[in-house]
C-alpha cells in the first residue's frame, strides 16, 4: 500500500480496470496523448494502445451519445467531459437517452458508462470552469451521481461505477485533486455506491458534506473543539443514502448542510425535504443549509467571496447549537 | 466506383428502375434472390397496409399520435435487404417498414404506439434500437455501436436513419464528423421527404443536396431515388462492403416524399397543394416493385390480391390482440428506471399501492 492523491486513485482506477476488462475504453477531449487536461488519465493510452484510449473531437454530445451505442454493443466506456459546465452540450444525450435506455427498452438494453466530469470552484479558473451542478443530475430519473472527497473513495467508487449496471455520472472536485495523500490499496476494490461515509461521530449536531467541502469541514471542527459535530460525508448524491442521513438526525437534532452548489433547488433542499419527512419529529432546530450564492460562480477576483470558508461553516455550526426553541 | 459516378454537387441521382418499375440502368441492376425480392415487397405491402390501419385506428382514439410512412417505403426496406442479420438499425421514428424487416413484429410496433414501453422490448436476437424522438441524437448512437464493432474487428455495420430536418440538428454534425474521423462501419440514410414537420426542405437548407454534406466530413456521399428499392438496396450494399474493409462512413441521401401527414396531429393541407401529393404519388414504390416483380414472373395479380387480404386480417388480428393485452402493471413503470429499485423508488412504490389498498382502488392505471 502507498500513498496517493485523489488524482493517482483515479489514474490507477482506470488503469487497473482496462487491464482487468478489454471491454473498458477510455475518452474525450485531450484524454489520449496527453493525458487530460488535468492529467488523470496520463499514461494510458501508451499502455492500451490509440482505439481503447482515444482524443476526440470537441463533441460532448458525440463523446456521451456514442457511450450510449458502445454500451449497447457491449462495450464500458468510461468517458470524461473535461469541466462540469462544460457537459451541457451532452446534456440532451446524457436526459434523453442515458438515463432511459433501460426503461425505454424494459431492460433489453442497458448503459453501465460512466461520465467523469472535474466539477467545483477554487482554482482560480475562467468562466463555465467553476460550477457545481449536482441538481442537474440527481433530478434525472435513471442516473447515479457520484462524488468522492478521499483518495481511498475516488478508487474505490470509480471502480464500483465502472462496475455498476446503471450509468453514473463521476463528479471529481478539482480543487482537491493533488491536496492531500492517503494510503490507498494497491489492488482492486469498491466503496459501494449509495452509502455515505460517517467521518465522524458526535453528538451536538449532523454535518452534511461532500467532495472538497468535507475537509472545510474539518477544519472547521478544529475551530470549535467545544461542539462535538457527527460528520457525514455524502459520497453519493443519487440515489441519497436516507438511513445514515435519518439515523444521525434522530440522535443529534441538529443539521447543517454544506455545498457548493447554488442554493435554491440545490441538493440541502431535497436533504432538508427528507430529514423533513422522516425525521420532523427529532428535530430541535431548524435545519440550516450553507452553499454558494444564488450567482454565477464569479471569476477569481471576486470567487472569495462566493467559497466557502472552515471559519464560515464554524459560524453555522455556532448558530446551530446556540438555538433554542 | 459507384459513389464516384455521382456527384451530390451536381445532383445526380442514382435510379435504377423508372416510376414504372421498368429497368432504365441495366449494368446497375442488382442481383437479388427471389426469396429478397419477395420479403421486400411483402414487407412493403405489410407496412403499407399496417400504415393506413393505425390512421384509422388512432381516429378512432385507439391509438396513440402516429407518425405514418406511406410513401417511404422502398426508402427502408432497400437497405435492410442489402445488410446482413449482425448489422445494427439505429432508428429516428419514420422506419416503421426498416423495423418490419430487421425482424420487430408487428405486434411489438403497435404495442409501441399503443402506449406501451414493451413495444421497445424486441427480441433478444433483433439487433433493432428503439425509435428515437428526440431528432437527430440516434446518429451518436450508430458512432458507438460502430465504433464497438469495429473495436471488436466483427463483420458488422451500423445503418441509421435520419430526416432532412435531423440534418439541420448540431449532433447530425457531431456524429459525422465522429464516424468519418474514425472510419467507422456506419451507413446514414437520410429519408429526405421534403418536410420537416410543415417546414418545406428548400426553406431551411440552403444545400442543393444533403448527400453534398458527405464531402465537408470526407466521406462518401450518394443521392439516390429513394422511392427505387433497387437503387436503395445497390447504395446499401456498395456502402457496406465499403466500410467493412475500412473506408469508413457513407452518407446516402433518398430522395423520397412523405405523402402523409408529419403525425396524426398535423393537417399537411395548410401547408402543400394535392398536386404535389399527386405528381408524387405517380413514383409510388410499392406500384414500382410490383411492376417489377411482375415483370420478372415472380409475382401475380391474383397473389398480389391475396396478399392484400391477407395481410389487412393480419393487421386487424394483431392490433385486436395487442388491444386485449397492452395493459401495463403497476410494478412495471418502476421496475426499469435502474437495475434495482432504489430505497427512494422502493418508498415511492411502497407507497403508492398502500394509498392503492387505503382507498380500496383495485387498479390504479
Amino acid at each position: 500500500m502507498a500513498t496517493k492523491t485523489i488524482l493517482q486513485s483515479i489514474n490507477e482506477a482506470l488503469d487497473q480496470m482496462m487491464e482487468q476488462d478489454p471491454s473498458v475504453v477510455v475518452y474525450g477531449e485531450d484524454v489520449g496523448f496527453e493525458g487530460g487536461v488535468f492529467r488523470t488519465t496520463a499514461g494510458l493510452q501508451k499502455k492500451y494502445g490509440e482505439k481503447r484510449v482515444f482524443d476526440t473531437p470537441i463533441s460532448e454530445a458525440a463523446i456521451v451519445g456514442s457511450a450510449v451505442g458502445m454500451s449497447i454493443n457491449g462495450m464500458k466506456p468510461i468517458v470524461e467531459m473535461q469541466f462540469s459546465g462544460f457537459s451541457l452540450p451532452a446534456y440532451n444525450q446524457i436526459v434523453t437517452h442515458v438515463a432511459r435506455f433501460r426503461n425505454r427498452s424494459r431492460g433489453k438494453y442497458h448503459l453501465p458508462l460512466v461520465i467523469r466530469m472535474p466539477y467545483g470552484g477554487g482554482v482560480k479558473a475562467l468562466e463555465h470552469h467553476s460550477e457545481s451542478l449536482e441538481t442537474l443530475y440527481a433530478h434525472i430519473p435513471g442516473l447515479k451521481l457520484v462524488i468522492p472527497s478521499t483518495p481511498y473513495d475516488a478508487k474505490g467508487l470509480l471502480i464500483a461505477a465502472i462496475n455498476d449496471p446503471d450509468p453514473v455520472i463521476f463528479m471529481e472536485p478539482k480543487r482537491i485533486y493533488r491536496a492531500f495523500k492517503q494510503e490507498v490499496p494497491d489492488e482492486i476494490y469498491e466503496v459501494p455506491i449509495g452509502k455515505a461515509r460517517m467521518v465522524k461521530k458526535g453528538k451536538d449536531l449532523t454535518i452534511i458534506a461532500w467532495g472538497a467541502l468535507v475537509r472545510e469541514v474539518e477544519k472547521a471542527l478544529e475551530l470549535k473543539p467545544e461542539i462535538d459535530a457527527e460528520v457525514i460525508d455524502l459520497r453519493t448524491i443519487s440515489p441519497i443514502d436516507f438511513e445514515t442521513i435519518i439515523a444521525s438526525v434522530k440522535k443529534t437534532g441538529r443539521v447543517l448542510i454544506v455545498h457548493e452548489a447554488v442554493k435554491s433547488f440545490g441538493p440541502a433542499a431535497e436533504l432538508i425535504a427528507i430529514i423533513n419527512e422522516k425525521a420532523f419529529v427529532y428535530l430541535e432546530a431548524a435545519p440550516r443549509r450553507l452553499t454558494g450564492f444564488d450567482i454565477t460562480v464569479p471569476l477569481p477576483k471576486g470567487e472569495p467571496y462566493f467559497i466557502i470558508t472552515p471559519e464560515q461553516i464554524a459560524y453555522e455550526m455556532q448558530k446551530l447549537v446556540d438555538f433554542k426553541a | 466506383m459507384l459513389f464516384d459516378e455521382y456527384n451530390p454537387l451536381k445532383g445526380e441521382m442514382l435510379q435504377i428502375m423508372d416510376q414504372e418499375g421498368k429497368i432504365v440502368n441495366d449494368k446497375l441492376e442488382p442481383k437479388i434472390d427471389k426469396e429478397t425480392l419477395l420479403k421486400m415487397y411483402k414487407t412493403m405491402v405489410l407496412g403499407r397496409t399496417a400504415d393506413e390501419k393505425a390512421l384509422q385506428f388512432q381516429r378512432q382514439g385507439r391509438m396513440l399520435t402516429y407518425a405514418p410512412n406511406i410513401g417511404q417505403e422502398a426508402a427502408q426496406v432497400g437497405p435492410m435487404a442489402a445488410l446482413k442479420d449482425q448489422d445494427w438499425l439505429v432508428l429516428a421514428f419514420r422506419e416503421f417498414n426498416a423495423m418490419l424487416y430487421k425482424g420487430v413484429t408487428l405486434e411489438q410496433a403497435f404495442l409501441y404506439w399503443y402506449g406501451n414501453e414493451r413495444g421497445s422490448r424486441y427480441d433478444d436476437e433483433v439487433r433493432v434500437l428503439p425509435i428515437n424522438v428526440p431528432i437527430g441524437s440516434q446518429i451518436n448512437h450508430a458512432t458507438g455501436v460502430a465504433y464497438a464493432s469495429k473495436l471488436k474487428e466483427l463483420d458488422e455495420v451500423a445503418i441509421v436513419f435520419i430526416g432532412d430536418g435531423g440534418t439541420s440538428h448540431g449532433e447530425f454534425h457531431e456524429g459525422m464528423n465522429f464516424a468519418a474521423t474514425y472510419d467507422l462501419p456506419m451507413i446514414t440514410i437520410i429519408q429526405n421527404n421534403q418536410y420537416a414537420i410543415s417546414t418545406p426542405r428548400h426553406k431551411v437548407i440552403k444545400a442543393k443536396t444533403l448527400a453534398q454534406k458527405a464531402i465537408a466530413y470526407g466521406i462518401s456521399g450518394i443521392q439516390v431515388d429513394g422511392n427505387d428499392p433497387l437503387a436503395m438496396y445497390l447504395a446499401v450494399k456498395t456502402a457496406r462492403e465499403r466500410a467493412i474493409k475500412g473506408y469508413g462512413p457513407t452518407l446516402i441521401e433518398a430522395v423520397t416524399y412523405r405523402i402523409g401527414p408529419h403525425t396524426t396531429s398535423d393537417n399537411p393541407k395548410l401547408y402543400r397543394e394535392d398536386t404535389e401529393v399527386e405528381e408524387w404519388l405517380k413514383k409510388d414504390p410499392i406500384k414500382r416493385m410490383k411492376n417489377y416483380l411482375i415483370g420478372k414472373k415472380l409475382w401475380s395479380e391474383e397473389k398480389d390480391v391475396e396478399l392484400h387480404e391477407e395481410l389487412k386480417q393480419l393487421v386487424l388480428d394483431t392490433f385486436k390482440h395487442v388491444e386485449e393485452t397492452g395493459e401495463v402493471e403497476l410494478n412495471e413503470v418502476f421496475d426499469y428506471t435502474y437495475e434495482k429499485l432504489t430505497p427512494n423508488l422502493e418508498e415511492q412504490l411502497n407507497y403508492y399501492k398502500e394509498y392503492l389498498k387505503a382507498e380500496g382502488i383495485k387498479d390504479g392505471n
